[in-house]
């Protein structure tokens, strides 16, 4: 077994430990903080497809975040008020339930993905980077001054939305959810990250003319990566709005993309464990540094600013060093 | 809509737009010169604007103010410069982009943590307020200053590029670095100044404007974004599609929310078209970037991508 799986394993011991401790210390809120670490891998997970394995450094990630949550929203707020999404031509009513409502974010997210990716990948390099935050920052301030879904107040959803056979609005319940959709979506990764179009789009982010000397479109890989990758943001968002039970314009704003990419980054790129190990400390950090100093911000700084310059690579890359294999 | 409205707002226009020029020509040529991208640009913004806040409180003299937040900005450029951004040149845009992520975090908190959460106020001197008559309009005097003082270091910072020795070297270090570095210019010390000149025209910025609106923790980023998309529209590297592109911003982002509520009027119920076109004004800025970006992926006065 190689360092990384070893390290992938204990993760996943840390993540089944925590919430067991949890329940035998009667620490619900501890329950809801493993809750909110899930579901910010996930879009870490969903933001590393195009980060670690396209070299794709998107910037506007929270546009799918925000577009999974307002799904959820949306299609919530009109099933508690008990009013039809759209009359003509067909009948659209809202939802409480879960299945929908994540399908409804994954179709729209990757919907968006793919018009944002076509667009935004005829550039590249530094380009790139500004002209996904551009489109982060219009659905930001479109989100703002649309008045119909709560505009900058954004709207609040009462009832946590239900999944068949459970219970979500026991912490314990909704945890187990959350991991089983991390789960999932980690496992379809890492079977992506081995087949036939992994293997093409790595090949095409460290050497985009050979791959394209084979006959392979670096263009078309890359898209449906950028599509994947915002498909399980998007999910991730529909989550993380149910968790809240409230979605609002904040969910589009620029410091929420920086923040998925700090995940990846703090835990590893290209790693798949990296979003779940960088999120557990993320939110750990904000967490403990959060009740020492009212200005908890500046030692977070300081932290993500030593991962950068001295930890390459972040806490996968330190604890397991990549051979000569790759890059 | 009057002629006279609309003159008045195209002055708003040109105003922000020679602020936003400011702040855009500091990170267009961090960018080209040494390669990188400076999230902290805005935070650099901010220092000036509470340093000029400060000065001014204790002294009363606006002009010491400016002084100030000039000198406040450089030093904390070259700070930054001399302990953090020099080792992020031969990083990747990832590493410096989550670097100056947490510059960002560390300035304002910082600046929270010496200054209080609550806005400060800068007023603007005597001599500058009241009204002053341009032919049939009324137009504060402050802000003719403003864009008079924009359009000056304008003028400015394109003879320090196009006539001086420094000029020369700025623009040999865009071309070839290596060779610069050869021919014995010392090329750290080059970095460290034009950073540091990048950050005083932001925090000259942030003074400027700091009189009009408030002085807060987090002012600068709003203007942050705005000038990524200033240069990413005038083409990264170019101090003249960085005036360019700040000007068209400038004026997009203010007729628009003027002009387009009542466009939409022209066929839609008053409430609907009021709701629609601000909506779409406030995205119009990212819309015309993405249209550029869509007509000239690098800009357009862009070189390389």
């Amino acid at each position: 077994m190689s360092r990384e799986s070893l390290i992938n394993l204990l993760i996943l011991l840390a993540m089944l430990v925590v919430p067991a401790w949890a329940v035998w210390a009667d620490e619900p809120f501890i329950l809801t903080l493993a809750t909110k670490v899930a579901i910010l891998a996930l879009a870490g997970v969903g933001l590393n497809v195009a980060l670690g394995l396209g070299g794709l450094v998107s910037f506007g990630h929270a546009a799918f975040f925000g577009i999974g949550g307002y799904a959820m929203g949306i299609l919530a707020s009109h099933a508690q008020s008990y009013t039809a999404l759209m009359e003509w031509p067909v009948l659209i009513e809202g939802t409480k339930s879960m299945p929908v409502i994540w399908l409804v974010a994954v179709v729209a997210s990757g919907f968006a993905a793919l018009l944002i990716g076509a667009l935004s990948l005829r550039t590249s390099g530094v380009y790139f980077i500004m002209i996904t935050l551009a489109f982060g920052q219009m659905l930001y301030y479109f989100a703002i001054s649309w008045p119909a879904y709560g505009g900058e107040d954004g709207l609040s959803i009462y009832v946590r939305n239900g999944f068949p056979g459970l219970h979500t609005l026991d912490p314990l319940q909704f945890l187990a959810l959350s991991y089983g959709v991390l789960f999932a979506v980690l496992f379809l990764v890492s079977r992506v990250e081995n087949s036939a179009f992994g293997l093409a789009l790595d090949a095409a982010r460290q050497n985009s003319d050979r791959v394209q000397a084979v006959g392979i479109a670096p263009y078309r890989l890359r898209l449906i990566a950028f599509v994947l990758s915002g498909m399980i943001t998007g999910l991730a968002g529909a989550l993380y709005a149910d968790l809240n039970r409230f979605v609002s314009p904040t969910m589009f704003s620029w410091h929420l993309s920086g923040e998925i990419m700090v995940f990846v980054i703090l835990g590893g790129v290209a790693r798949l464990f990296g979003p779940v190990a960088g999120a557990a400390l993320f939110i750990g950090m904000e967490h403990f540094l959060g009740g020492i100093s009212e200005f908890w911000q500046v030692f977070l700084g300081l932290v993500l600013l030593s991962v950068v310059l001295f930890a390459r690579g972040g806490l996968i890359g330190v604890l397991a060093p990549k051979g000569a294999r790759h890059d | 809509m009057s002629g006279l409205l609309l003159i008045e707002q195209v002055l708003n226009g040109l105003q922000s737009g020679v602020m936003l020029f400011l702040m855009a020509a500091g990170l267009t040529l961090v960018f080209g010169v040494m390669g990188l991208i400076n999230l902290a640009h805005g935070s650099l913004y901010m220092v000036g604007a509470f340093a000029a806040a400060a000065v001014a409180a204790a002294t009363g003299s606006f002009l010491l103010a400016l002084i100030a937040a000039l000198a406040a900005a450089a030093a904390a450029g070259a700070l930054i410069e001399l302990l953090v951004i020099r080792r992020l040149y031969a990083r990747d845009h990832l590493d410096q982009v989550l670097a100056t992520f947490a510059l960002i975090l560390i300035l304002s908190e910082g600046t929270r943590w010496l200054f209080g959460s609550f806005p400060l106020y800068l007023d603007v001197p005597s001599w500058l307020s009241g009204p002053v008559s341009l032919g049939p309009i009324q137009y504060p005097l402050y802000r003719l200053a403003i864009i008079v003082v924009g359009l000056a270091v304008a003028g400015g910072l394109g003879l320090l590029i196009a006539r001086t020795r420094l000029g020369i070297r700025i623009r040999a270090g865009e071309a070839d670095r290596e060779m610069i570095a050869a021919l014995g210019v010392d090329i750290s010390k080059l970095y460290t100044m034009v950073f540091a000149l990048g950050a005083a025209l932001a925090g000259l910025a942030g003074a400027l404007v700091g009189a009009i609106q408030s002085v807060q923790v987090g002012m600068g980023e709003p203007v942050l974004i705005l000038a990524f998309v200033v240069i990413v529209i005038g083409g990264i590297g170019s101090i003249k599609g960085a005036f360019i592109g700040a000007l068209l911003v400038g004026l997009t982002d203010t007729l628009g929310g003027v002009l387009l509520p009542q466009a939409f009027g022209l066929f839609m119920e008053p409430s609907a078209a009021t709701t629609v076109g601000a909506s779409l004004a406030s995205m119009a800025i990212y819309i015309l970037m993405a249209g550029v970006l869509i007509w000239r992926p690098s800009g357009l006065f862009g070189a390389r991508a």
